[in-house]
């Protein structure tokens, strides 16, 4: 049995699902929350490649890389904004976001 | 051909198994340990597909930056995790409810999947045989030319995340002392110290 590009999309779809779990079950913890970004993005990257290499277009491994380069920007502005929540507030609670009162 | 089939088993049950530990463990930094093994489990995936690039890619930026920065900023900052468990056994229910229905709607997606008769012409940029040009020379050939913008407007955004970054995070603390070069070449010695006439037996 040979592997398809099924098989693949399968394993995105369920990186994918654990990384939206991830959000619900971690609804605290801002750290555990970008993790489950990173998981979610990587999902994503799966299916680029998958789709890259099954249909003989390069332009989906080009993605891929500009879908990284977001995801390293987004992690560590991300972060920086939690050290500065965190020096402000002592805590990386979510339910503490409410300075902006949203 | 047995051999990729098993490798494929290996590495997406390893990076299945190494995602949920990543939302379940109690200890983050221990998070952070798995989502490292899933990066890697994702990589030999890309191998298997063909991806070399990608996946020394995905091991060097995500392995070697992004998961190192989340595990100094878990290091970093002195939080009672054990706290922000606490409210975790409530989600779990309507967490998996939402997770498997969205799950079975990606599979009966993508189950059942042709591909159309005129795609194959829709390739943007076709991929050149393996004995003609290896994955990474092909990329390269093509990332330089028909894609230099957008490979330039990527420089941009880590440019931006990293001015960001540090904006964010630098502060001037007043109760540190600071090299200041200017005042310290112009100092004088002359000010510096000071003649004091003391009296015999009355001290300062």
């Amino acid at each position: 049995m040979s592997i398809g590009i099924e098989h693949y999309l399968t394993v995105a779809a369920m990186l994918f699902v654990i990384g939206i779990f991830g959000i619900f079950l971690n609804r605290k913890n801002i750290i555990v929350i970008l993790m489950s970004i990173e998981l979610m993005l990587l999902a994503v990257n799966i299916n680029m490649v998958a789709f890259s290499s099954y249909m003989g277009d390069l332009a989906g491994q080009i993605f891929t890389l500009f879908i990284l380069t977001v995801a390293a920007a987004e992690a560590a502005i991300g972060l920086a904004i939690l050290v500065v929540f965190y020096r402000n507030r002592g805590s990386i609670d979510v339910s503490d976001v409410n300075v902006m009162k949203g | 051909m047995v051999i990729a089939t098993l490798a494929f088993y290996l590495f997406s049950a390893v990076a299945v198994v190494a995602g949920l530990m990543v939302v379940l463990s109690r200890n983050p930094v221990h998070a952070v340990l798995w989502l490292i093994l899933t990066f890697f489990s994702a990589a030999g995936l890309f191998v298997i597909l063909g991806a070399e690039f990608v996946a020394m890619l995905l091991v060097i930026v995500y392995v070697g930056a992004v998961a190192v920065l989340f595990l100094f900023v878990v290091m970093m900052l002195d939080v009672d995790f054990t706290e922000l468990k606490s409210g975790m056994s409530k989600y779990v229910r309507i967490g998996s409810l939402i997770g498997l229905v969205i799950l079975v709607e990606l599979v009966i997606a993508t189950s059942a999947w042709v591909v159309a008769d005129s795609a194959p012409d829709m390739r943007a940029a076709i991929t050149p045989a393996l004995d003609e040009m290896e994955n990474t020379v092909a990329i390269g050939s093509i990332l330089y030319t028909q894609y230099v913008y957008l490979f330039q407007a990527a420089g941009l955004v880590l440019l931006v995340a990293m001015i960001g970054a540090i904006v964010l995070t630098m502060r001037h603390r007043k109760d540190v002392k600071r090299q200041d070069i200017v005042g310290q070449i112009y100092r004088d010695a002359d000010k510096a110290v000071e003649m004091k006439d003391v009296k015999p037996g009355q001290g300062l």
